[in-house]
């Protein structure tokens, strides 16, 4: 279906079901419930089971890393790929992806190589990769204030009649944050190349929805801003890799922003650090296991007999491969240079900085911080 | 104040000197700048049709159109925020938070981002953005309208913070901010935008990172900045009267410090205070008399003073002039130094 149609009537409220084109047991959902999106071809959805797999291959082993005390610490998607791979699929490489901490996958399906993504919660730089190249802007900490980043370039690449869309990633938490509603605010107003993905994963750490908003769901709130809002199954990557598809589409025709909330759960702790026994039981866990994104798919492609069991060996052997240079990169301990402290706060030099260096070069130099990770150089 | 107007070098002035005020001046470098470089954006709170609530933007969205210069939505976080993205594709975003105390709901988007950037990504995404932001007091202003926020700015790594106190500095230092690939505070004393300069454009003054001596003198180093500058040459005019010399100093850069010709001064008179309207504690009077104590203490006379606002709430108009540095204040100060020693 066409979204430019939907944007002459954005004060529809979204469905209160969420949007579905595959259901849990991996059949294809016909009627109101699809909203008239249509499945993707066989081929886009071998290569989104593909990128999943991958993926969730990809967050276990940083997860088991991070046990082993190899990384800081680490924001699992796990049970979240539907909405990751889906969101990020729709988007060509000329467009532009602002992240949370939570979307080292979608980096991931990015092409950015693990030990660049990994770089920041192991804790050697804040950011490790290069943001131009891969137009996926640094993870953000702060909540929902890297919505703002995204509508603002979004808004000078219109200026420049540069057709490529910004999407950002939110969680349902984040919405409660001011920076969510202004991003909505200015994107509606400005009608900017913007896609905002919800992923409403239940919980903000130990918070649950229901103490965000009393909102009937998350895409209801596009309707205050004039923009369409779509309540998805987020654990559906068809629907997903749809609907974000039409507002990328959207956006790029110069149809202005969408609200995606995808409804998913976050299967693992916030970060390792984290005890979710304190906040939620362990049968609701379960009931979202048993909801899996990638097992839907999974079912769906076998059924249509477009998933044999070589592919599936193939794809992985791929993952098992990722997961093993993922070792072997977490493995090498990076050589940092304290010195680099001083190199990037400022472009022009100031002499107090250079000050400061040179006494923590005389510190290290006096063997101040002998056998320290970095200063041995 | 023709001090620094006097010692500029011979710019490429293309017109006769007239005399503009301080708004007037900032608007010919908008003007001059967005004519030079189409990448130079401007956006804010009632920036577009009326020109700004100072007029500093008068007259700019007629001439270069709504895509150049418009009227943002009301959210100071949305201003900063997208103008980071703005700058990450490579605009040159100037935006304005109407008065300092209206920035506030930008602080995490300043400290968190747009301080942080460059740092984070090693030089690789770097935000060449202005965030142009009228400040301090003395203009009648009621309540929120006459904060001094500088040392939240000042103490935040990232940021470059300059203040001008005088038109041709406005000019000549807006122009090079807009011009940086770093981000710069750049602060605008509300209560200087109507003082008079004459002013040939374009004018180029000294770096907008240094500081400037704009009045020599040998027996006192008063150190000030933006609305303060004049409140300093007050009190040296008026000791001048009593035989006293007081060198000025015009910070013009609150991040970084110019410890050289901060020092220098100094070392000639062994003697400083620092002046602002901020109140004093935790003020950036502090970091001043601190770095002037720690580089220059075995050539000081005398414990390095702040002369600063109090430490309240800015007060309502009729009662501001009370908590204002005034030059008698300065000169008081000054009198509680041992001075035979």
């Amino acid at each position: 279906m066409s979204l430019n149609v939907e944007h002459a009537s954005v004060r529809t409220l979204p469905s209160e079901k969420p949007l579905r084109l595959l259901d849990n047991a991996g059949h294809a959902v016909t009627g109101a419930a699809t909203g008239g999106f249509g499945l993707p071809d066989t081929e886009t959805l071998l290569e989104l089971y593909r990128k999943m797999v991958v993926a969730r291959r990809f967050d276990v082993q940083v997860t088991a890393l991070t046990k082993q005390g190899r990384l800081a610490t680490y924001p699992s998607a796990y049970g979240q790929e539907a909405c990751e791979i889906g969101a990020v699929a729709a988007l060509t490489a000329q467009d532009w992806l602002f992240p949370t901490y939570r979307d080292s996958i979608a980096l991931l399906t990015r092409g950015i190589e693990p030990a660049d993504i990994l770089q920041s919660f192991r804790g050697d730089w804040h950011n490790g990769y290069d943001q131009h190249a891969h137009r996926t802007a640094a993870q953000a900490t702060p909540l929902a204030t890297q919505a703002l980043h995204a509508v603002g370039l979004s808004h000078a690449a219109r200026l420049r009649h540069d057709p490529i869309v910004a999407l950002t990633f939110l969680g349902d938490g984040a919405t409660s944050e001011g920076d969510a509603h202004e991003a909505f605010n200015f994107a509606a107003v400005w009608q900017t190349p913007t896609v905002f993905v919800v992923q409403n994963n239940q919980f903000a750490i130990s918070v649950p929805l229901e103490r965000q908003t009393r909102a009937a769901t998350l895409a209801d709130k596009a309707v205050g801003y004039g923009m369409p809002g779509y309540h998805v199954d987020g654990n559906d990557i068809a629907a997903m890799y749809a609907v974000t598809s039409a507002a990328v589409e959207r956006a790029r025709s110069g149809g202005g922003p969408t609200l995606i909330e995808g409804v998913t759960y976050r299967i693992e702790a916030h970060t390792n650090s984290d005890d979710p026994t304190r906040y939620r039981a362990a049968r609701d866990v379960e009931h979202w296991k048993r909801r899996d994104p990638i097992e839907r798919l999974e079912k769906f492609l076998v059924s249509e007999g477009a998933l044999t069991e070589a592919m599936r060996a193939e794809i992985t052997d791929a993952a098992e491969a990722l997961a093993a240079r993922t070792r072997d990169v977490m493995t090498i301990e990076a050589e940092l240079d304290p010195l680099e402290l001083f190199d990037h706060v400022y472009g022009r030099e100031r002499a107090a900085l250079l000050e400061q260096r040179a006494a923590l070069e005389a510190e290290i130099a006096a063997g101040a911080f002998a056998g320290h990770e970095g200063a041995a150089r | 104040m023709t001090a620094t107007a006097t010692s500029t070098p011979a710019a490429e002035a293309s017109a006769a000197p007239t005399q503009l005020t301080m708004a007037g001046a900032l608007n010919a470098a908008l003007r001059d700048a967005m004519t030079a470089d189409d990448r130079v954006i401007v956006y804010g709170e009632d920036v577009g049709p009326l020109g700004g609530v100072f007029r500093v933007t008068d007259g700019l969205q007629a001439e270069f159109g709504e895509d150049r210069i418009w009227d943002s939505p009301l959210a100071e976080s949305g201003i900063i925020g997208t103008a980071v993205g703005m700058a990450m594709y490579g605009m040159r975003p100037v935006v304005e938070m109407q008065f300092d105390a209206f920035s506030y709901p930008a602080f995490e988007q300043m400290v968190s981002h747009v301080a942080k950037m460059r740092n984070r990504t090693k030089g690789r995404v770097t935000l060449p953005m202005v965030v142009r932001i009228p400040c301090a007091g003395a203009i009648g202003g009621v309540e929120h309208h006459s904060d001094s926020s500088e040392s939240y700015w000042a103490s935040t790594p990232g940021l470059t913070v300059v203040m001008p106190s005088n038109p041709a500095d406005a000019y000549s230092m807006l122009r090079e901010a807009i011009e940086s690939d770093d981000p710069v505070v750049f602060m605008e004393p509300k209560s200087r935008y109507w003082s008079k300069a004459p002013l040939a454009l374009p004018v180029t003054t000294a770096p907008m990172d240094r500081a400037e001596v704009v009045r020599e003198g040998t027996d006192v180093t008063l150190i000030g900045y933006g609305p303060t500058v004049r409140t300093a040459l007050e009190a040296a005019e008026a000791a001048a009267a009593e035989g006293l010399s007081i060198e000025v100093v015009d910070l013009r850069s609150l991040s970084p410090f110019d410890d050289e010709t901060v020092g220098a001064s100094v070392r000639k008179t062994s003697r400083a205070a620092v002046i602002h309207e901020a109140a004093q504690f935790g003020g950036y009077g502090a970091e001043v008399a601190a770095r002037v104590t720690e580089r220059n203490f075995h050539h000081l006379a005398a414990p390095v003073l702040r002369i600063a606002g109090f430490d309240i709430p800015f007060p309502s108009p009729k009662l501001e002039e009370y908590h204002l540095p005034t030059a008698d204040r300065v000169l008081a100060a000054l009198d509680t130094w041992e001075w035979d020693a």
